[in-house]
């Protein structure tokens, strides 16, 4: 607990907030400085999370005491692979949403880059807190500043939408509260791992109370994730929210993601005794539902930033869907779906500005109708003949290129690796061959396939649209900081794919390392390695 | 005071989610501020429930660790308390922002056509 390298666990969590609170000091008119700040801040996030992926891909969990206190008092950070994991998606996410703010967007109103940091912090905290109540105090942090992000740039839509968004965000973590304490009075902890390890010896009496709270703390983690019913604030909130902030807040509802995986599989697994695989049900259901939902906002949508709110409902329901199936090898698929989604909604929600610019006002807004009442063709006939033989601007294509990607990804076709990550869950999930198909297995085939079917549709409709029906006449001025991050988000996608070997590998010890906790608790009661209880 | 305190805390958040459920953005500040009392009170008393106890110690008696409340949802309670008044204040803020950029103080920034 001594070497430098020991802290390098809360280094996540210090060094955007020291970036932070520095930017507010430098003050906003020094502009220059307040944004080299914030790269450097951004680019040690990503050299730790690199760093700390490495860390993490052993067999034991590594922890940090605060002040050194023995687990059971004090805080702990917890750093197993999947948090390993989620650092790396923040630390990438947030490099490549900073760059492209540079461009513009973090002239368009006051205190971006510190709330930016602030968000990173959040979200990196979120990751590593081995204890509940400090979840919600990083769920705070990260929510407080991304009511800052959301709102960032003012106009009615986004205070609107900003409205709804800090309303149910600020019930949902009233209801995080209530779950917290109820179960603080029945089991007498909120350290997750020590929780854990109280599971099975609760008596009958109390038993149902305390499911009661976890179920309530639940809600509030699934309100994050926007699983239907209580995700109807999300595809307005992103769609309003500026582009750099749209990016950074598509991880947020992975963080909902990101505590069911963590609590749910380390308190209810196999150890729990009667409570094992508690609500199981719920989230398989409600992730087929959300999937469904979704399915259904793909296709209904018609402007682009919607479409990408609508990509996040069906991530997020496919995740949920394939945390429920409770299977080791499944869920090890869905987080190599979830990296493989982040950085494609990321890539996306960058993408739609670019896209946009340029394009006459509401071109999208009536595309379909349009389309379905045959309206404007003559026009779009006189038009077709002075486009003949003119060569696609080159930054169209790059666009163009980068559209089909995105598109690859969020529908799960090969080769990419969103079709890996599908073909991973559904072979796990249908066993081995020879075997009668379970209910479950059947659903979420049809449920996956069939969303992936609607956003093939969705993104061919809105390509055609976008690129080919009406081209804008002059391409779009795009800056190299604008261009870059997408291009690098989708060449990690890229390399996730060519990488498919040691990336599953890895989701797949992080899977096995959630459903059979043993080093997670080991990890953090290394006090007493030999029987923790 | 079980009971007194159960149905403070009923009362709150039975009037906090009927506010929260009402069309005027100030009445869904109010609801969600009595709402989070009504967290607040809930964090507090679980932290078991005692009445006439001595704050501390009662004069000449040592006391054992029985006599103490447990001060773990005292400090629940107070990190909820600073979170819920700056989120209150924050919202304060974007309600009035709402107000002033839509000119109505419907949560959905129009009223409903009747």
């Amino acid at each position: 607990m001594t070497g430098l390298a020991d802290h390098l666990l809360i280094a996540p969590i210090v060094v955007p907030m020291i970036a932070g609170a520095a930017m507010i000091l430098i003050g906003e008119r020094r502009r220059n400085l307040v944004a080299l700040v914030g790269l450097v801040s951004t680019i040690t996030l990503l050299l730790l999370a690199g760093t700390l992926l490495a860390l993490a891909n052993e067999p034991t969990v590594r922890i940090y005491r605060l002040g050194d206190w023995p687990s059971l008092f004090g805080i702990v950070l917890v750093l197993d692979r999947l948090s390993a994991v989620m650092l790396g998606l923040a630390a990438v996410l947030g490099f490549s949403a900073f760059l492209f703010s540079l461009g513009r967007w973090h002239r368009a109103g006051a205190f971006f880059h510190p709330l930016f940091q602030f968000q990173l912090m959040g979200l990196n905290g979120a990751f590593l807190t081995g204890d509940l109540f400090n979840l919600f105090v990083f769920f705070e942090v990260m929510l407080a500043a991304s009511y800052g992000m959301a709102l960032h740039g003012s106009g009615v839509a986004r205070v609107r939408a900003g409205l709804h968004y800090l309303v149910v965000n600020l019930l949902a973590s009233l209801l995080f509260l209530v779950g917290v304490s109820v179960v603080y009075g029945i089991a007498g902890t909120l350290n997750m791992a020590d929780l854990a390890l109280r599971m099975r010896d609760i008596v009958a009496e109390d038993r149902g109370l305390l499911e009661t709270g976890l179920a309530v703390m639940g809600i509030a983690f699934l309100v994050k994730a926007a699983m239907w019913p209580m995700g109807f604030w999300l595809p307005p909130t992103y769609a309003a929210a500026t582009t750099p902030a749209a990016a950074i807040l598509s991880i947020l509802s992975k963080v909902g993601i990101y505590s069911v995986l963590r609590v749910w599989l380390l308190l209810f697994g196999g150890e729990a005794g009667a409570s094992a695989g508690f609500g199981a049900n719920w989230l398989l259901v409600g992730g087929l539902l959300t999937i469904a939902f979704g399915t259904i906002a793909v296709l209904a949508t018609q402007n682009l930033p919607r479409l990408a709110g609508a990509s996040v409902l069906i991530s997020s329901g496919t995740l949920l869907a394939a945390i429920g199936a409770g299977q080791v090898a499944v869920t090890g698929g869905a987080l190599y779906y979830m990296v493989s989604s982040v950085l494609a909604i990321g890539a996306f929600f960058l993408l739609i500005e670019l896209v946009e610019r340029g394009r006459e006002v509401g071109a999208d807004v009536l595309a379909v109708t349009r389309a379905a009442f045959g309206a404007r063709e003559e026009e779009e006939e006189l038009e077709e003949q002075e486009v003949v033989g003119v060569v696609i601007p080159g930054t169209l294509a790059i666009l163009g290129v980068a559209f089909m990607t995105c598109a690859l990804l969020l529908a799960g076709l090969p080769p990419l690796s969103g079709f890996l990550a599908k073909f991973t869950m559904l072979s796990a999930v249908l066993g081995p061959e020879g075997e009668p198909v379970h209910r479950t297995a059947s659903a979420l085939m049809i449920g996956f396939i069939v969303s992936g079917f609607a956003t093939v549709i969705a993104m061919v409709r809105t390509g055609i649209d976008v690129f080919w029906t009406n081209p804008v006449r002059r391409p779009p001025r795009i800056g190299v900081v604008e261009i870059g991050p997408i291009a690098l988000l989708l060449l990690l996608c890229a390399a996730l794919t060519a990488g498919a070997g040691p990336a599953m590998g890895y989701m797949q010890a992080a899977a096995r390392e959630l459903h059979t906790p043993v080093a997670y608790l080991h990890g953090v009661f290394t006090g007493r390695p030999d029987n923790p209880r | 005071m079980e009971l007194i305190a159960s149905l403070a805390i009923g009362v709150l958040a039975g009037s906090g989610v009927w506010l929260l459920l009402r069309p005027r953005t100030f009445q869904v500040i109010v609801g969600l501020a009595l709402l989070s009392y009504a967290v607040n009170l809930f964090i507090f008393s679980t932290g078991g429930l005692r009445s006439g106890a001595a704050a501390i110690l009662r004069g000449g008696e040592t006391g054992s660790l029985a006599d103490y409340a447990d001060p773990l949802p005292q400090a629940l309670v107070l990190t909820a308390i600073v979170i819920g008044f700056a989120t209150t204040a924050l919202l304060l803020v974007v309600l009035l922002a709402a107000r002033g950029l839509t000119g109505s103080d419907h949560v959905d920034g129009r009223e409903r056509e009747r």
